[in-house]
């Protein structure tokens, strides 16, 4: 794979693979190796005219192998995928003692009976805002994030960069670091490679396996649908899941990879929007590194090249396979990689740390003027992330505030209006509802029910017989259920048509609670 | 077409049109795109064959999987009736008076019965089944029954029917016409009795006297009604046909009394256990009644509407 054309300079370790990437084309490859960025370009004007069709008008995707580094951000990326990942594999596993009458799973999303439960706290359909509000403090908290620190999300935290990230390691387990995984990619197809790939692609597969298993495991008590998952007794939702997440885990995270990142996700194109000259962003300082020239050549000519020496290292360890050194653009996740690379050389050879770096577009134009750059906690504390931070803090305080006011005892009244109202034999008027009480304990709990403000109201319901018709009542509602009754209402003859309350009020020692302003309806001219 | 070129700084063959100048590029469709299109088609090849499509004069072709928007509801309408199967098979099993003590079948032959009622029932006894004074339907929400409340009695008046030519001399009582049989006093005052049954008018003697020569053999010298033969409760509040004084007088001289079909004819068992159980939910179902012959001594609520009485 060698070119002879190529200089010795470029021939250190860091550097050797540089022409790989691109032998293959039809370019001239004599500049290749001074600028590597320049043969990529198309329709460069020095381009001569072509007299043919091209044979291909779309670029074909260029394979990545990022080369392994190690470094802060390097690590820091290792612990955030531990976390992420250990989050999400044995949450499902965390047990929470509910009471006999409630499952014991710490998080479940128990659609079948339309319940979310998330350690003590226990969502039901009507307090579907709590999810509402979740999701926008998400949101919200991704402007923060992406205002402060630019793009931390993609780099560290997305999904699709720590599943890319998992697989990638995979890669480098099985088939070597970058320059192996180059030759074994051009190489021919023997038993030996298609082994190698096959070998490869079942950990990917097994992967996909374990994402997509662990997602169902969130949706029914886990040890048991493990079990009857391998017993091939789960539903057959829990198997089309794992198929549908297991292929989606192998082709996002095994092969379309950065692609995802650069044309599929929307999220780059709309954060451009939150951030401004004051976000930490991965930056190339060209004023420092440029122009670039080999260690040689800046020791012959002191004072005539910049800092880079075009090792190429930031561009072999870039997952995305950009060029940092082009300045800020869409395929960058700033997962910081290529500044773990640059130091690394820049301490091999002897030069100061942070030609590549964070920082923001503010302080590179003060770096380059010469001045002191700010330090990078100033990009956190500022007001336009301190607003952000205030709405989100805000709206977690409120859904905190609704959490802890909220009551385990409601109801709902719908009064018949098919007729509004009933004569009785003994003149009496009779008006009936449907009371819907809820229950959200998970124990069976007594309610009394009464009326409030009816002169005279006596009322039954269709569990208790009119024999024993009274002010109040009180029905057992079972566990974690809401009851549906339908209650009688009956005020003697005289009675007009008022406002009255039902009150529901739970018979235990905490005496939850509630009250339904309705209306008794009685005819016009008794 | 005009001479096609080749446009030099991109290597693309041109369209050939020119306009002001501009040229438009002949850029081919990515391949993957050429290739969905192309399975669209094939799809669609294999859609016609295998679905109903071609609209020919009186029909489209069918298919040749045999698929019809008829045969898949039929499909889900036998899917539906299996579900149902076992719950219909333990309402057939039960006994009507037995159902209450069954709840969770009573619950669900109350929803059956509310739907069959709006299909079968509400023309007459209106959706919300409150009935109609003024044609004499009556409203079965309350707590008053010309033929008894419990599941028993309304399962028979809802299979049997009331005044079926048919049935055989079951819930056939006529009011007979006075017409001619009193003068205008004595219309008035026998009105005005009936009135003061329930308390909404004063008594009077004549009234009183004509009462107990001509309705009380019926209607019970209180006006208590009586379940056996279908006569009217006068001694209350609720008026089958108007509890006004012109209403009262058109009744005795010119009665009307309502007929309902034998349901048990036309639906089947189940479906008018169903109604059974919905009409006595509406909340006027009754305790089933110890069995007494003659007089109708455990009328609920009977002291209450006797306070207009002498």
């Amino acid at each position: 794979m060698g070119n002879p054309d190529q200089p010795d300079d470029a021939k250190r370790d860091w550097a050797v693979t540089v022409e790989d990437g691109i032998a293959k084309s039809n370019e001239p490859v004599s500049s290749a190796v001074a600028n590597p960025a320049a043969t990529t370009r198309r329709h460069e004007p020095h381009e001569p005219p072509r007299e043919t069709l091209p044979e291909k008008l779309y670029e074909a995707r260029k394979s990545i192998h990022n080369k392994r580094i190690d470094g802060p951000f390097r690590r820091f990326k290792w612990f955030v995928m531990l976390v992420t990942l250990g989050i999400y594999y044995v949450t499902p596993w965390l047990r929470w003692d509910r009471g006999p009458y409630a499952p014991d799973q710490a998080v479940l999303v128990d659609l079948a009976n339309r319940r979310f439960y998330m350690f003590g706290i226990e969502i039901w359909p009507h307090e579907f805002y709590f999810v509402a509000g979740l999701l926008i403090m998400a949101g919200i908290g991704l402007f923060v994030i992406t205002s402060a620190v630019g793009r931390a999300w993609c780099g560290y935290a997305c999904p699709q960069t720590v599943w890319t990230d998992l697989f990638q390691h995979i890669d480098r387990f099985v088939d070597g670091d970058r320059n192996a995984r180059i030759r074994l990619e051009n190489a021919p197809w023997t038993w030996g490679k298609v082994f190698r790939r096959g070998f490869k692609w079942s950990i990917y597969l097994a992967i996909g396996f374990v994402t997509g298993g662990a997602w169902i495991l969130y949706f029914a008590d886990a040890p048991t649908l493990f079990r009857d998952f391998f017993a091939l007794e789960a539903a057959p939702v829990a198997y089309i899941t794992v198929a549908v997440l297991t292929l989606t885990t192998v082709t996002l995270g095994g092969f379309m990879r950065e692609q995802v990142c650069i044309y599929m996700c929307p999220w780059p194109r709309i954060q451009t929007a939150m951030m401004d000259e004051k976000s930490l962003l991965v930056t190339y300082k060209d004023w420092r590194g440029e122009p670039r020239g080999s260690v040689k050549k800046a020791a012959k000519n002191p004072g005539q090249f910049g800092d880079c020496i075009d090792c190429t290292q930031c561009v072999q360890v870039c997952p995305t396979g950009i060029d940092i050194r082009e300045g800020p653009q869409i395929g960058c996740i700033t997962c910081a990689l290529c500044i773990d690379a640059c130091d690394k050389v820049m301490k091999d050879i002897g030069r100061p740390r942070g030609l590549i770096d964070y920082a923001t577009l503010e302080d590179c134009e003060r770096e380059a003027a010469g001045e002191a750059p700010k330090p990078a906690w100033r990009a956190l504390l500022r007001p336009r992330t301190m607003v952000y931070f205030t709405i989100w803090a805000g709206i977690g305080a409120a859904l905190l505030f609704a959490l802890g006011v909220r009551t385990h005892t409601e109801m709902t009244v719908a009064p018949d209006r098919n007729p509004p109202f009933m004569l009785m034999s003994d003149g009496s008027i009779r008006n009936s509802f449907t009371l819907k009480i809820r229950n959200m304990e998970s124990r069976p709990r007594d309610m009394e029910i009464a009326l409030e403000g009816l002169e005279g109201g006596v009322m039954w319901t269709d569990a208790i017989s009119r024999g024993e018709a009274a002010a109040t009542q009180t029905v057992t509602v079972a566990a974690d259920q809401v009851r549906t009754i339908r209650a009688y209402v009956m005020a003697p003859r005289d009675a007009k048509t008022q406002d009255f309350a039902f009150t529901v009020t739970s018979v235990d020692e905490q005496r939850e609670s509630d009250r339904v302003e309705t209306r008794f309806d009685a005819p016009e001219t008794p | 077409m005009a001479n096609k070129r080749i446009d030099q700084p991109t290597g693309t063959e041109t369209v050939g049109h020119e306009w002001d100048g501009i040229e438009e590029l002949n850029t081919p469709l990515p391949r993957w795109w050429l290739w969905t299109f192309y399975l669209t088609i094939i799809f669609a090849i294999g859609y016609v064959i295998a679905y109903p499509a071609w609209p020919m004069i009186d029909r489209a072709t069918a298919g040749m999987l045999g698929w019809s928007s008829r045969s898949a509801l039929a499909e889900e309408m036998t899917a539906a009736d299996r579900a149902q199967q076992s719950f219909r098979e333990q309402l057939a099993a039960i006994d009507v008076v037995k159902l209450r003590d069954n709840p969770e079948l009573m619950q669900r032959a109350v929803a059956g019965g509310a739907a069959a009622f709006k299909v079968n029932c509400s023309q007459c006894h209106g959706s919300g089944a409150a009935g109609s004074q003024t044609l004499g339907y009556p409203n079965l929400n309350d707590d008053d029954w010309l033929w008894g409340g419990d599941l028993a009695a309304i399962h028979y008046s809802i299979d049997r029917g009331i005044r079926q030519p048919d049935d055989n001399e079951e819930r056939q009582s006529v009011m007979p016409s006075f017409d001619g049989a009193f003068d205008s006093a004595q219309l008035d005052a026998v009105t005005q009795h009936v009135l003061s049954l329930s308390g909404n008018a004063d008594a009077n003697a004549l009234g009183a006297q004509i009462y107990a020569d001509n309705c009380a053999a019926c209607h019970g010298p209180a006006g208590q009604g009586d379940r056996a033969q279908g006569a009217p409760r006068l001694n209350d509040q609720i008026w089958l046909r108007g509890g006004t004084a012109a209403a009262i007088k058109r009744q005795i001289l010119n009665p009307r009394m309502g007929a309902m079909p034998a349901w048990g004819e036309r639906l089947d068992p189940v479906t008018v256990k169903m109604l059974t159980a919905y009409v006595y939910s509406l909340g006027g179902g009754e305790e089933a009644q110890p069995e007494t012959s003659g007089e109708p001594a455990t009328q609920p609520q009977a002291e209450a509407g006797n306070d207009g009485q002498p």
